[in-house]
């Protein structure tokens, strides 16, 4: 052995070693929240495909609630553990960045999951079928509506209890989202969260028809915007030979070290910047519903099942919003000059075209969507703030809108007649006389969206618009409180319905919910006026939060 | 030959797509077309990395074809299902909702 070796070191020798692949390390402390979330909801596979049917619906939301609280659990230990602030760093090679942001969204997130999953799990509000309770999901989704397939199963009790991991998979999504650091996580958390959305969206027991009408539409859509995100993707790749956010900045800066021929090439070349950074934005303007991509968010939000749409309203905003942020913040500051007159466009005409169109709905669930639009163009005025107070406003107007926004449309899954939820705004004529409780609580939900003082929606509205003026868009303020009186005019003329108006002979009932969705809507509630009557508290958790690692 | 005539042809098959999507009234057509604007990202990451003699490209394209495949999952289910209790896959024809 030995003589042989020698031997053919005369002839041989000893190339340099090849190089090792480094194996990656990956904290999996500090993604603890997503990967419980990502776990349970692979559990929750596992209980559709092993525990027999009437068995699985207790144990799905056993699981949902638990997983999302313990990752919620997760979360405050980290920001207690100094992860939101001093020890904010990059984790998991360059992909993940856990910092204040993102572990303030993700925790806003996790609450707001906790009690949609409520408002899902909800089996008091549709009459009894064949001595079954049933939720607001279809029976059975492949069978064809009112064939005898779907018959079948509504006799037979099914019910979709798959809407569980769904909904946990989209979580696990929108807690990546935010705190993707590099642009390959972002597109795959867009995914990740997006495509559960379209399913969940197609479920509904009532109007099925409306419902996958919706899918369709969002699915096609969304997977427009997603492509349009990847190549923007692509083009700022070309552009800085790099998919790191850091990596991205610094190019933009020009204050790479390590210059390779290809890269001087290509850093000149402004247009793989420009175009790539608008196409990206575009992408993630169409999540949160901005105006010239929200064509989608009407018809979604009112064909998908209610307590879908309260989900996908609230916690997909605050996804896509801090995914946007940390895009501005982080990736492209250096060329603010060049996004900053397009993002006040993009925010004036949200703010008034989701104000006036909303004037002229007669739905609830349409009027709620047009809603959303207005407040994604509030929301984008603190963004366009670029302040450090900017950051922390944007952050307190998620955590207070979500709030509002799921308790709202839980209330919706409460006024009912015999053809399902009675969304029709004539039919909500003199709630208010019939069932006083439930209208004040939306009144309460629609002061808090107007922005009426002692509520969430003042105190959040406030802290935006004050960063957008002392960050020099003190025109944007102007348009804002414009666009906000216009939609204070809708949300009373609401109010006005339900408590100045006769009741009609057959308008809807209130169905009365079990605890789950009276939690729901008591926690509404409750976040609605706290946030509002003492936000200091929460609004220098923010401020503390407000720091993006780069 | 220079990777930049890749880039011409991805931004090329991308507008292709993206015109299809906009033209076409078939909801299989629209998502072929959303395929192809997917598989010009492909082309387009795999000649920037030719260009910049990284990988991360390469490893990005086969991120997007994982992606792709999940979304034909998820898609093809809901334009089944929707072409199941309507016989029409037509995007027109969906507009039980107004205004």
């Amino acid at each position: 052995m030995t003589h042989a070796a020698t031997v053919h070191s005369l002839w041989t020798t000893a190339a340099a070693a090849p190089d090792k692949i480094p194996s990656p390390h990956i904290e999996y402390g500090q993604l603890s929240p997503t990967l419980i979330v990502i776990g349970a909801a692979i559990v929750g596979v596992l209980i559709e495909a092993g525990l027999p049917r009437r068995r699985r619906y207790a144990a799905q939301l056993f699981l949902s609630v638990v997983a999302l609280a313990a990752a919620f659990a997760a979360v405050v230990g980290l920001a207690v553990g100094d992860y939101g602030t001093g020890k904010a760093h990059v984790a998991a090679m360059g992909a993940i960045a856990v910092d204040g942001p993102s572990l303030f969204l993700q925790g806003t997130i996790l609450l707001v999951a906790l009690v949609a999953v409520f408002t899902f799990a909800e089996r008091r509000l549709d009459p009894v079928v064949h001595g079954n309770r049933v939720d607001s999901f279809a029976a059975q989704a492949a069978a064809v509506p009112g064939g005898e397939a779907e018959k079948a199963a509504v006799k037979a009790g099914f019910t979709t209890t798959e809407v569980f991991p769904l909904v946990l998979f989209a979580v696990g999504g929108m807690l990546v989202f935010p705190s993707a650091n590099d642009l390959l996580t972002l597109f795959v958390a867009l995914e990740v969260f997006s495509l559960p959305l379209y399913v969940l969206c197609a479920l509904a027991r009532r109007h099925r028809m409306l419902s996958q009408e919706s899918a369709v539409k969002y699915f096609l859509l969304g997977a427009f915007s997603s492509a349009f995100l990847l190549f923007g993707i692509a083009l700022l790749y070309g552009y800085a030979g790099t998919v790191g956010y850091a990596g991205i900045a610094d190019v933009v800066d020009g204050q790479v070290r390590n210059v390779t021929p290809a890269l001087a090439g290509t850093m000149g070349n402004d247009a793989l910047l420009l175009i790539g950074g608008a196409m990206v934005l575009m992408g993630l303007l169409f999540k949160i519903g901005a105006v010239p991509f929200h064509m989608w968010t009407p018809d979604v939000y009112q064909g998908a099942p209610t307590p879908v749409t309260g989900f996908m309203a609230a916690a997909t905003k605050v996804a896509a919003f801090g995914a946007l942020l940390r895009l501005l913040y982080v990736v492209l500051p250096g060329l603010r000059w060049d996004w900053r007159p397009v993002m006040w466009g993009v925010a004036i005409v949200t703010m008034l075209g989701g104000a006036i169109v909303a004037v002229t709905q007669t739905d609830v669930k349409r009027l709620l969507a047009y809603s959303s639009i207005a407040h994604a163009g509030f929301i984008l005025a603190g963004v366009i703030a670029t302040t450090p107070d900017g950051i922390s406003s944007v952050l307190f107007y998620l955590a207070a809108y979500s709030f509002v926004t799921l308790g709202a449309f839980a209330v919706v899954t409460l006024v009912r007649d015999a053809g399902g939820e009675a969304t029709h705004l004539s039919k909500w004529a003199g709630l208010g006389r019939r069932s006083p409780l439930v209208a004040a609580v939306f009144a309460v939900f629609l002061l808090a969206f107007a922005g009426i003082p002692l509520t969430s929606g003042f105190a959040g509205k406030f802290a935006v618009f004050k960063a957008a003026a002392d960050g020099g868009a003190g025109a944007l303020v102007v348009v804002g409180v414009i666009s906000s009186a216009i939609a204070a005019f809708f949300y009373i003329r609401v109010i006005v319905l339900m408590f100045f108006s006769e009741p009609r002979t057959d308008g809807p009932s209130v169905a009365v919910p079990s605890a789950l969705t009276s939690s729901a809507i008591a926690i509404g509630v409750a976040v609605t006026l706290v946030l509002g009557v003492a936000p200091q508290y929460f609004l220098d958790l923010a401020s503390q939060a407000g720091v993006f690692v780069r | 030959m220079s990777p930049v005539y890749y880039l011409y042809l991805a931004a090329l098959l991308f507008t292709i797509g993206a015109a299809g999507v906009l033209i076409r009234r078939n909801a299989i057509i629209l998502f072929m077309c959303v395929e192809l604007m997917l598989n010009a990202c492909n082309l387009a990451f795999v000649a920037f990395s030719r260009l910049h003699g990284n990988l991360d490209g390469q490893i990005i394209a086969f991120f997007t074809m994982v992606v792709a495949a999940a979304e034909v999952v998820v898609g093809l289910a809901i334009i089944v299902t929707v072409f199941r209790s309507r016989h029409s896959a037509s995007v027109d024809d969906a507009s039980l909702m107004k205004l």
